[in-house]
């Protein structure tokens, strides 16, 4: 049988071909796929990153439910235009508390990546409230009833007890103090030892001073806002790491 | 492997496979050789990228990386070169705009250019979405196309303002002050306020209830003077609004005014040092300052 024809020998058998096909794809995920999950310099080793805050990940759920990844990535490129315009190029170590990761695949607007401390609260609050009021020729909804909409936050326990499962390093203490870390983070100058404690709590897992914001983030002190979470998590988006310590010539870091 | 001897179908004259469906027999056409390379190709290729570009990862455990490949090829590393030479195509005028003082970008014809140009580049990417295309401000959000400064007009204070930014608290150099909630926090009842809006409105040349402006002047001077000033012509190093101009930030209607009192507005920049590299800030600096009401 010549060469060209040996493939006969595979399709006319129906379990060698199985097997066959099973060896190939098997040999694709355990060489290429499976050794990133145990590989320790598939995320790289930074400075600053710490696990979202209640308010922060009440607002990245907000973020999720109203569908902004259907419009906005969160990731920059390595390419030279994407990090002229937006900043340094994303980390796997910045997504590495994300489930699920908010990458996305398209950008209607713009990438949010690394928007955090890029503008104001009140910009992000007129710029939520009405697009068009502060970017004439912006194409998205109004998200107004955000800062209407009193936040929810009955479950937070358990969001973050859900995500420990899932490898998020969530502390006991993190968890019993779920609520008050919440309020405070929305509440500035309201009671400054829970203030304190919520800043020493995720700030001891950063290794890093000045990643946490206290803010009254819808400017309205008086509720607690599904806005003032949903600010929350944006003013604080790509701003964990400290890039002045990242070595990005690092071999172990070059990929 | 099934012996059969080949049948050959007597119309098309092509091998059959044998299997026969009530007398329906299935043509064995191969397939089409210039599929069959291409596929037997594309397995050639992947051995060969294998070789030349990062392919397998490393066994875990082991501390070993990726497979790097002959061309040692890295988008991060690539990326890097195209940022470094990006700098080296704006060349000289970068490097001077680092080592310059920013007077002498002002007096040098060819870096003020240069500045200009990056600046305005600088300013669509990152202040026009609150200051608006060329500086014309909006509700909220000062113009900076006028020479109506809060802060500082000068070219070296337009950079402080630019690196440290306005009450963002993680700078501790950023500028700073806060005008009390008068309304919201109980300090004036609401009838005070209402005569202090008649009183900047009067203040402002415009019409007001010259009254309820008389009545404000005593609360005006307890407890606004100390930043707005006896004339209320304002204070620069507190960022202290002139009251007696037409600019009005917040809006110039006398609910504006009143939310202005009543709640406070202690408006908010960001910090760009960081984010930013210091050429690109200069240059931003040097825009801003030639939009139109820059100071010496």
């Amino acid at each position: 049988m010549s060469f060209m024809k040996r493939h006969a020998t595979l399709e006319r058998h129906s379990l060698l071909l199985t097997v066959g096909i099973l060896v190939v794809v098997s040999i694709g995920g355990l060489v290429e796929i499976a050794p990133l999950f145990y590989l320790e310099n598939t995320i790289e080793k930074v400075q600053g990153m710490r696990p979202y805050t209640p308010l922060e990940l009440k607002g990245r759920n907000i973020y999720i439910r109203e569908g902004c990844y259907t419009c906005h990535s969160q990731m920059v490129r390595p390419l030279r235009d994407e990090v002229e315009r937006y900043g340094h190029y994303s980390l796997a170590a910045e997504s590495m508390y994300d489930h699920p990761f908010q990458w996305g695949s398209k950008r209607t607007g713009p990438d949010l990546a690394r928007v955090g401390n890029k503008y104001s609260d009140e910009w992000h609050l007129d710029h939520l409230i009405d697009p068009r009021s502060v970017v004439p020729d912006s194409i998205m909804p109004p998200y107004a009833f955000l800062a209407e909409k009193k936040l929810h936050f009955d479950g937070i326990e358990d969001d973050l007890k859900a995500l420990r499962l899932a490898g998020v390093p969530y502390t006991d203490d993190m968890i019993a103090n779920a609520r008050a870390d919440l309020v405070a983070q929305a509440s500035p100058n309201m009671d400054y030892d829970a203030e304190d404690a919520l800043v020493a709590r995720y700030e001891a897992i950063a290794e890093r001073k000045g990643t946490l914001k206290i803010s009254d983030y819808d400017r309205n002190p008086a509720k607690i806002t599904e806005m003032d979470a949903l600010i929350a998590y944006l003013q604080m988006t790509g701003t964990l790491v400290d890039f002045s310590t990242y070595e990005a010539d690092d071999l172990n870091n070059r990929r | 492997m099934t012996d059969h001897k080949p049948e050959i179908d007597e119309v098309s004259g092509v091998e059959t496979t044998g299997h026969s469906w009530d007398g329906i027999k299935e043509l064995n056409n191969p397939l089409p050789r210039w599929w069959l390379y291409i596929f037997y190709a594309s397995i050639v290729w992947a051995i060969v990228y294998m070789v030349f570009m990062p392919a397998i990862p490393a066994l875990p455990g082991t501390g070993m990386t990726n497979t790097p490949g002959i061309r040692g090829h890295s988008d991060r590393a690539l990326v890097a070169e195209d940022i470094t030479q990006l700098n080296v195509q704006r060349g000289q005028g970068s490097a001077k705009l680092l080592t310059a003082s920013l007077s002498e970008i002002e007096t040098d014809m060819n870096l003020q250019q240069f500045a200009l140009a990056m600046g305005e580049s600088a300013f669509g990417d990152n202040c026009a979405t609150c200051h608006g295309a060329g500086g014309r401000g909006a509700k909220g959000y000062p113009m900076l196309a006028d020479d109506v400064w809060l802060w500082d007009g000068t070219l070296s204070g337009i950079e402080t303002t630019l690196r440290h930014g306005i009450r963002h608290y993680e700078d501790p150099e950023t500028r700073n002050s806060a005008m009390p909630a008068f309304g919201r926090d109980g300090l004036l009842t609401p009838g005070e306020i209402d005569d202090l809006v008649q009183f900047v409105l009067v203040r402002s040349g415009r019409e007001g209830d010259a009254a309820a402006a008389r009545r404000a002047a005593p609360v005006f001077a307890q407890q606004c003077t100390s930043c707005h000033g006896a004339d209320a012509r304002g204070n620069r190093t507190l960022g202290a609004p002139n009251l007696t101009d037409q600019e009005w930030v917040f809006g110039s209607e006398p609910r504006d005014i009143h939310q202005s009192i009543y709640n406070a507005r202690n408006a908010h920049m960001p910090a760009w040092q960081g984010r930013l590299d210091d050429a690109t800030i200069k240059a931003l600096a040097v825009y801003v300052h030639s939009l139109g009401g820059g100071e010496k």
